[in-house]
């Protein structure tokens, strides 16, 4: 195995975890604001994530866990 | 009108290879040898392996040909039409997300203390009942629902099962279906809470730690919203990092002064808890509700990976027989009533979960990459939840049966002293001994274990039977004791969060239909007395579960039970219709079938405990037998005096009457759902199913975990990286994939 190989997984752990914890969901939402329109204003990281967790106080059925 | 076909290319049946037909062949000789030795062997301990290979060898058959056959048989999902995800991709709720990462998110939503607490209750019957109706529930029933309620919501936007209901059978089904989604939150959240409880109780190492969760979500809320937005796997591991060390410091302080403190009566902590609940449904989102998930998602996920980890390097022998006495004879302590139907509405969640209906028509459908993707998400991830389950169910056997009746039994049946409980224990047919009960305790830094019902302890003692064995032995029996009842304290109270907000939120939308200001999230009023509402609702369940003399486990869990096979009920009617409607008269059985057993299991038990003549049994025989004992003025055992005769007689009529009611529910949407059904039936053209119009995909992705042979050539082909993507010519949008 060389560093390569254990740099590629250390990359694809790191990858998974991000999608899987939502840490990347503010990456996705740039590149998809700008995908039509490079030039779009795009909110910050903060008010991003504030209007997140604002959408989840209007409908808490968003991201409900079950039993 | 039926669901447009035409378009869909025919599933290319290829024949199995030679090798393929090898492989599985194995497979299949391994788990019916598994099969065998559970099913045959008496009196002697059988080791937890053939427990695994019998679940995992019918799972990898079921998942390669049963739920492929729904996939491409049944409900022929297409891979060329485009998902919710792909058409309305907004880049935050609807996107089209790798197939592996969504799979994970879907198994963190199912899977919660579920699996876990119902599995550990139906061992009183052996491990094999409970076992068979895992394995053979999920692969038939509890799978299947997950799969079709996606397929469907995936086709209709990701509307959710109460929606679904309304538009495909009818206002009045939908309405019985939106009361019965509302009625099982309060059962659900009051037995969870009520685990909890049980497992806190007189215990300051426990009450000390999960009270430290409280700050500990506080600071990770503060930090993702001022100092650091958004930077959730920093932020989750300085959680988890401090969780373990108030697991750790929590050892310190059952032995320091501050003990009393922390020694808390059920009474006591039912109040917290409903002090809590209420707090956290009225408190912002992100402050409590949202670190605390990030936290329990990350401790479920892990604890689950190490605890398959930990069985597979011990393989434990298991201690329980394969069948009690009572499994015929209905008499346990744990909770009344025979095989069929109660080892079927004991273990839900793990094996036919209804609750599941509501996350496979929610979130996840809004993500779906592909269609073909819906096996692996639907189907997969419930295989993965019940293998969850059977590990419980490993625990719960592992350790001796005497020590599991004397935790598991209410105090009414067992007394409160070791003497008392090693004796009762003797009465019910296995031994243990009192020195045996105390020592059992003193592993694990308790001071007592009886009556610790619900599931949760019983769970935490195996698995610190388990985790001991591998790493640091006897010493450390207290630590992983304290980390699982901790972990799963932990996500119940996640859930108790999310699930008093849900319910809040559902009562608004209701309430609003008659006093407007009442849907608006912010009007506060509206907010404080819903909250007040659904905390009422559990809060009283707790509180009665807590108090009543006949063990509030026993008379809440099948409660619990017949309401979560209720909302199975609903989604399976809902899935049947659609498969009707859809043209798909031919296949309906898939759904149909489940739907059959299911109704029969739920209004089964139902009817036996409305009417049975037992006591143990039946809510309304119990209460006349206590309403005559208080008429002639005697106090009945295990009542102690007239309150709690009152207490019994209440309880009774309250649980007996929910029950009627959840048996009505369950009537009148098969009644509405077989009306919608006979029609489309007679007059095929006069159907009118909700779903989106066809589009093309343009995504290419795999199927599966891994990409076959003939994927991998479609991907270099449409010019997209390994992970799938948009087509090269169209435009380049960010479906995360990695690098």
């Amino acid at each position: 195995m060389t560093l390569t190989d254990v740099r590629r997984a250390a990359g694809r752990i790191r990858w998974y975890v991000r999608e899987l914890t939502g840490e990347s969901a503010y990456d996705r939402y740039v590149a998809h604001a700008r995908s039509c329109d490079p030039g779009a204003p795009v909110m910050t990281r903060r008010a991003f994530e504030r209007s997140r967790t604002d959408a989840r106080e209007a409908d808490p059925r968003e991201g409900f866990r079950c039993c | 009108m039926p669901e447009s076909q035409s378009t869909t290319p025919a599933q290319r049946q290829r024949a199995l290879s030679p090798k393929s037909i090898a492989v599985w062949s194995a497979v299949a000789l391994v788990g019916a040898i598994a099969w065998a030795v559970l099913a045959l062997s008496r009196g002697e301990e059988v080791s937890a392996a053939w427990m695994l290979a019998a679940a995992l060898g019918s799972y990898a058959i079921a998942y390669r040909f049963y739920s492929r056959f729904i996939a491409n048989r049944v409900l022929k999902v297409d891979k060329n039409r485009a998902t919710p995800a792909e058409r309305l991709d907004n880049g935050v709720d609807f996107h089209p997300t790798d197939r592996r990462v969504l799979f994970g998110h879907h198994f963190a939503a199912i899977a919660g203390a579920g699996p876990l607490v119902g599995p550990v209750l139906a061992a009183q019957m052996g491990y094999l009942p409970g076992t068979i109706w895992i394995i053979v529930g999920v692969i038939l029933a509890g799978a299947v629902q997950d799969m079709v309620t996606l397929f469907f919501s995936t086709r209709r936007d990701g509307r959710s099962l109460g929606q679904m209901a309304r538009d495909e059978i009818g206002p009045f089904g939908g309405a019985a279906a939106l009361v019965a989604v509302f009625a099982i939150m309060i059962i659900l959240l009051a037995v969870l809470a009520l685990v909890i409880v049980n497992a806190l109780a007189h215990s300051p190492w426990g009450v000390f730690s999960i009270g430290m969760t409280i700050p500990i979500a506080l600071f990770m809320g503060v930090y993702l919203r001022v100092l650091r937005p958004g930077r959730v796997s920093e932020v989750s591991l300085i959680g988890v990092a401090l969780l373990l060390l108030a697991i750790v410091s929590g050892g310190w302080v059952a032995e320091s002064s501050w003990a009393d403190t922390f020694t808390l009566e059920p009474g006591t902590l039912v109040v917290w808890m409903i002090i809590y609940g209420f707090l956290a449904s009225v408190l912002p989102v992100w402050l409590l509700l949202a670190p605390r998930d990030y936290l329990s998602t990350f401790m479920k996920v892990g604890t689950i990976a190490l605890l398959a980890l930990g069985v597979f390097i011990a393989l434990p022998t298991m201690k329980m027989p394969a069948v009690t006495d009572f499994a015929t004879s209905g008499t346990g302590p744990v909770f009344a009533g025979s095989m069929f139907p109660f080892v079927f509405i004991t273990i839900a969640c793990g094996a036919l979960s209804g609750f599941h209906s509501l996350v496979s028509s929610g979130t996840t459908p809004k993500m779906v990459q592909k269609e073909t993707q819906i096996r692996m998400i639907g189907y997969g991830a419930m295989l993965t939840e019940s293998f969850v389950a059977v590990m419980a169910m490993i625990t719960a056997c592992i350790i001796d049966p005497g020590l599991y009746f004397a935790i598991n039994s209410p105090a009414g049946v067992i007394g409160d002293t070791v003497q008392s409980a090693s004796q009762a224990v003797g009465n019910l047919g296995f031994s243990i001994s009192p020195e045996a009960l105390a020592q059992a305790a003193k592993d694990v830094e308790e001071q007592s274990l009886l009556s610790r019902t619900g599931g949760a302890p019983t769970f935490a003692l195996g698995m610190s039977e388990i985790f001991s064995a591998v790493v640091g032995g006897t010493a450390m029996k207290a630590f992983w004791y304290h980390f699982a009842i901790m972990f799963e304290a932990l996500f119940i109270l996640t859930t108790v969060d999310a699930g008093t907000r849900v319910g809040r939120f559902m009562l608004q939308d209701m309430l609003g239909n008659v006093y407007k200001p009442f849907r608006q999230v912010s009007w506060k009023p509206g907010v404080w007395f819903a909250s007040a509402v659904v905390v009422g609702g559990w809060g009283y369940f707790l509180w009665v579960g807590v108090h009543d003399p006949l063990g509030g486990i026993n008379q809440l869990f099948p409660l619990f039970g017949i309401a979560n096979q209720l909302l199975a009920a609903v989604a399976l009617a809902v899935c049947t219709t659609l498969l009707v409607k859809s043209g798909r008269l031919k296949w309906a059985w898939v759904t149909a079938v489940p739907l059959a057993w299911d109704v029969a299991v739920t209004l089964t038990a139902s009817w036996q405990k409305i009417f049975s003549d037992d006591v143990k049994v039946g809510f309304f025989a119990q209460r006349d037998k206590y309403q005559a004992g208080i008429d002639a003025g005697q106090v009945l055992p295990p009542a102690k005096n007239m309150d709690q005769m009152h207490t019994v007689v209440t309880n009774s009529t309250v649980d007996g009457v929910l029950c009627a009611l959840f048996a009505v529910l369950i009537v009148v949407v098969l009644a509405d759902a077989g009306r919608v059904c006979l029609k489309a039936i007679r007059d095929p053209e006069s159907v009118k199913l909700h779903e989106a119009p066809y589009v093309e995909s343009k995504l290419v992705a795999p199927a599966s975990i891994i990409a076959t042979k003939e994927e991998k050539a479609e991907l270099v082909a449409a010019g997209v990286g390994p992970e799938g993507g948009n087509r090269k010519e169209a435009a380049p949008v960010g479906s995360g994939t990695p690098e």
